[in-house]
């Protein structure tokens, strides 16, 4: 922790290359949050689903930032690109927008004890991965694209063939789910 | 500026999945509808990606590792939705709402 305070107190000036990058990441963590909190707290769907894909940008910044720039296509890709749209088909299929306003809920307390909670599970989280002292261990390989291929194809490739079935299970049973009771 | 260094640091990160996984555990719980608890449950998943990462570029020694973990669930996220939005589809047709409260049968 004494090295990390120091470290922090001599940051780079706001106008160095290092201090623009680190405006840029604050600028992502804000996009982050602003894009979580538009998708827990809007009434309307489609604006969780707006809020969901906006956030998911900020991870692909986040995932950038960590030296994986194949994952933060892959976020893109798959996330923002594939797993919002099917959402918004999902809220364009089955909600419809008459719907927002039926006052019928009966247990008020929902929304501030499940903040309450959400912020204690927050903050035990957080004081966790501040204070814990990590342990670093020495580097090998590079991490590219290259090796995430060829680690992929030979010590994970089990892995690789169980997640090539369960998303073919995955789409069988979307579709048996969609199609039974349509005549 | 202090504040402009917080990129290279682990606990920045770990504070992000935190903050990401708080925001999923608000909307499981707050969400009126089973599409709002879907997209809740999609920041859950993003946390942990998150915190897979961050670890994976401070402090593992084989940094493909962590990536190829965060790739498996984002396949099984992909999954995951796909099955719930045909579930949510079924029970639009069954029950004419997505709305949890309406979604009882027994009245407890």
């Amino acid at each position: 922790m004494q090295s990390l305070s120091s470290q922090l107190a001599n940051g780079p000036s706001l106008f160095s290359a290092e201090g623009f990058v680190g405006l840029i990441f604050l600028i992502t963590i804000a996009v982050i949050i602003i894009g979580a909190f538009m998708a827990t707290t809007s009434r309307r769907l489609v604006r969780c689903v707006a809020g969901l894909a906006v956030s998911f940008t900020g991870v692909a910044g986040i995932y950038y930032f960590l030296m994986s720039p194949f994952v933060a296509m892959m976020q893109m890709l798959i996330y923002v690109g594939a797993v919002s749209i099917l959402i918004a088909f999902a809220v364009m299929l089955a909600a419809p927008e008459d719907h927002t306003g039926s006052g019928s809920r009966t247990n008020v307390l929902a929304s501030p004890l499940g903040a309450g909670m959400a912020a204690m599970v927050f903050a035990a989280l957080s004081i966790l991965g501040i204070k814990t002292q990590w342990q670093s261990f020495p580097r090998q390989g590079s991490g590219d694209i290259e090796q995430i291929g060829y680690v992929l194809l030979t010590s994970h490739s089990m892995v690789f063939e169980a997640i090539s079935l369960v998303l073919l299970i995955a789409i069988i049973g979307a579709l048996v789910l969609a199609r039974k009771g349509r005549s | 500026m202090a504040i402009l260094n917080l990129y290279n640091f682990l606990g920045t990160y770990l504070v992000i999945g935190a903050l990401l996984f708080g925001f999923g555990v608000y909307g499981l719980v707050a969400r009126k509808t089973v599409i709002g608890m879907l997209i809740a449950s999609e920041f859950v998943l993003a946390g942990s990606s998150v915190n897979f990462m961050a670890f994976n570029r401070f402090l593992a020694p084989e940094p493909a590792i962590g990536q190829i973990f965060t790739l498996f669930i984002m396949a099984i996220a992909a999954a995951e939705a796909a099955i719930a939005v045909s579930i949510v589809i079924a029970v639009y047709r069954n029950y004419k709402s997505i709305d949890t409260e309406d979604l009882v049968d027994l009245h407890g």
